[in-house]
């Protein structure tokens, strides 16, 4: 599947070059990674031919020596598996199956991940001096678990050229993300840093949101990332008022215009930005005027990107687009024609489209059908509410009902009244059979590892 | 407050949220004649069962469904809850 490549081919260590000698670093909460010292020193405990040309399971727990392993890793082993944080024995040993895995990477604290190799490395910061140059032979594959918000991960095949091709290098920018960068969203940040000049500030999943907010604002970052649901948690935290960002970016999950709004009106200076992108097709598109859904302009022919829509799916042909599923029984990736099939339902709404849901997501009210995120946006779009959930309720008339969670904002009261209120202006902006039947008042809502809105089921 | 005053309260809410004029409610009103359709009817077996705590809709039974009002009141006094 991979093949051999002349150094003069697309490299991380060339990505790097712009931002050497400046003292950068990859920072958690716990760690900082000092891109420059990667160049004479090593995270890895073993000599990098032990891992040449090997499909190699990344498991650890902090994203700064994942970052290490990943820098040290692309070019010498044939296929790097991103392991999802957290991720449970079980579906690790079932993703390092299915992806072939024959070598580890890992922490090396106690319990160790069972993947059933016998080659194992151990990853740690600080770095420790390099013995002998690396060697960088091949193109490797990027092996990314899919971000759904249920379900087992299936697993892609990117590669440097895919995952870098949707952006220019642009030196200024302090990124900093929500996500994880072993998901595609948070990879994107991580490259796209690593293509700059400046420090990229990461979040620990055991750090509450006020303080990751109060690192961000500390470290200066200019350009920011997540979900709506990261947004909607930072806009209940204090601290989100010391940031001063060039950029807000949303991506993963539906941007409702309520969220867009509240970020705009607390970063007026700023570009808030949504962007569409999954594991699988990879970016798409950045909406940046501050709506929600897209401008109808978007869809068409172009040279590097073609969108089109299929039974209201969105589908998509670029250069951004993984490779393909992995692993023996894989499906296809692409239609004949090179289309990946995002499973993603839009409706044309005037100049725009807008997002209605994933097409398997659907809630069915008597044979209606449900998409829970268009909810969910008639519900953020109370003044009263903060962020939503929209899940199905067996009935035993019309199979199901819609019913809801609600986070209310601050100062609202958690009463019969308020509850009325916001049921009532869901039947004014919602089809009778769309809006909640049932609301409950919850303090948070469950958010997945991948930051976005943890579905029922 | 009885069974059947909640259910009364419930089908009024109800009718009134998805503007719906309902008839006289009496016992031996059909159901299907009240003014309420099979959304309003869903609701109200959800709000019954988050009122009373039962959903006799749902549980097993001998395949027979009331046809009246006064049925449906009958159907929810006798449900296991």
């Amino acid at each position: 599947m991979s093949e051999t490549r002349t150094l003069e081919a697309l490299s991380l260590a060339a990505f790097m070059a712009p931002g050497a000698g400046r003292g950068r670093r990859v920072s958690t909460r716990d760690l900082s990674l000092n891109l420059d010292d990667l160049a004479r020193a090593t995270s890895l405990d073993a000599d990098s031919a032990s891992l040449e040309g090997r499909s190699v399971a990344l498991v650890v727990s902090d994203m700064a020596k994942a970052a290490a392993a990943l820098i040290e890793l692309d070019g010498l082993a044939r296929q790097i598996l991103l392991c999802p944080p957290g991720v449970d024995a079980v579906t690790l040993a079932a993703l390092a199956r299915v992806a072939e895995i024959d070598a580890l990477v890992h922490d090396g604290d106690a319990p160790e991940p069972d993947v059933g190799v016998a080659t194992r490395v151990v990853c740690r910061l600080p770095l420790t001096p390099l013995a002998a140059p690396r060697r960088r032979s091949f193109a490797t594959e990027w092996i990314l678990p899919t971000s759904g918000t249920s379900g087992t991960p299936k697993l892609v095949a990117h590669t440097l050229a895919t995952l870098t091709a949707p952006f220019q290098p642009d030196a200024g920018q302090r990124w900093a993300t929500f996500y994880d960068i072993r998901r595609y969203g948070g990879l994107q940040i991580f490259l796209r840093a690593l293509a700059g000049v400046e420090s990229l500030t990461l979040s620990d999943p055991n750090e509450s949101v006020e303080a990751f907010l109060l690192r961000l604002a500390t470290a200066g970052a200019t350009h920011i990332s997540g979900t709506p649901s990261h947004w909607r948690q930072a806009l209940m935290s204090p601290a989100i008022r010391r940031l001063s960002p060039q950029s807000a970016r949303l991506s993963g999950e539906i941007a409702d215009d309520a969220t867009l709004a509240a970020l705009k009106a607390l970063f007026p200076a700023a570009r808030v930005e949504h962007a569409y992108a999954s594991t699988e097709a990879g970016v798409v598109f950045v909406v940046g005027d501050g709506r929600a859904g897209f401008p109808a302009t978007l869809i068409g022919e172009r040279s590097d990107m073609t969108i089109r829509i299929e039974d209201e799916t969105l589908r998509v042909r670029s250069r951004c687009t993984a490779l393909r599923y992995v692993g023996k029984d894989a499906p296809q990736l692409k239609d004949a024609d090179g289309f990946v099939d995002t499973g993603d339902v839009v409706a044309h709404s005037g100049d725009r489209f807008v997002f209605f849901g994933r097409r398997g997501g659907i809630i069915n009210v008597g044979g209606a059908k449900v998409h829970p995120e268009e909810v969910e946006a008639a519900l953020n779009a109370h003044e009263l509410v903060r962020a939503s959930r929209v899940f199905a309720r067996k009935n035993p008339i019309t199979g199901a009902l819609v019913a809801a969670e609600v986070v209310l904002r601050a100062g609202a009261s958690a009463d019969e009244a308020t509850r009325r209120d916001i049921l009532a202006a869901c039947r004014v902006a919602l089809a009778p059979y769309k809006a909640p039947t049932s609301l409950t008042f919850v303090a948070e809502l469950p958010i997945t590892e991948g930051g976005k809105l943890a579905r029922h089921g | 407050m009885t069974t059947r005053l909640t259910i009364l309260a419930a089908i009024r809410e109800v009718a009134a949220e998805q503007g719906k004029t309902l008839a006289p409610l009496a016992d031996d009103l059909p159901l299907m004649e009240s003014g309420l359709d099979s959304l309003c009817f869903a609701i109200l077996v959800a709000r019954l069962e988050d009122a009373l705590g039962a959903d006799p809709f749902s549980e097993a039974h001998d395949g027979r469904l009331p046809i009246t009002l006064g049925d449906l009141i009958a159907f929810y006094e006798t449900a296991r809850v």
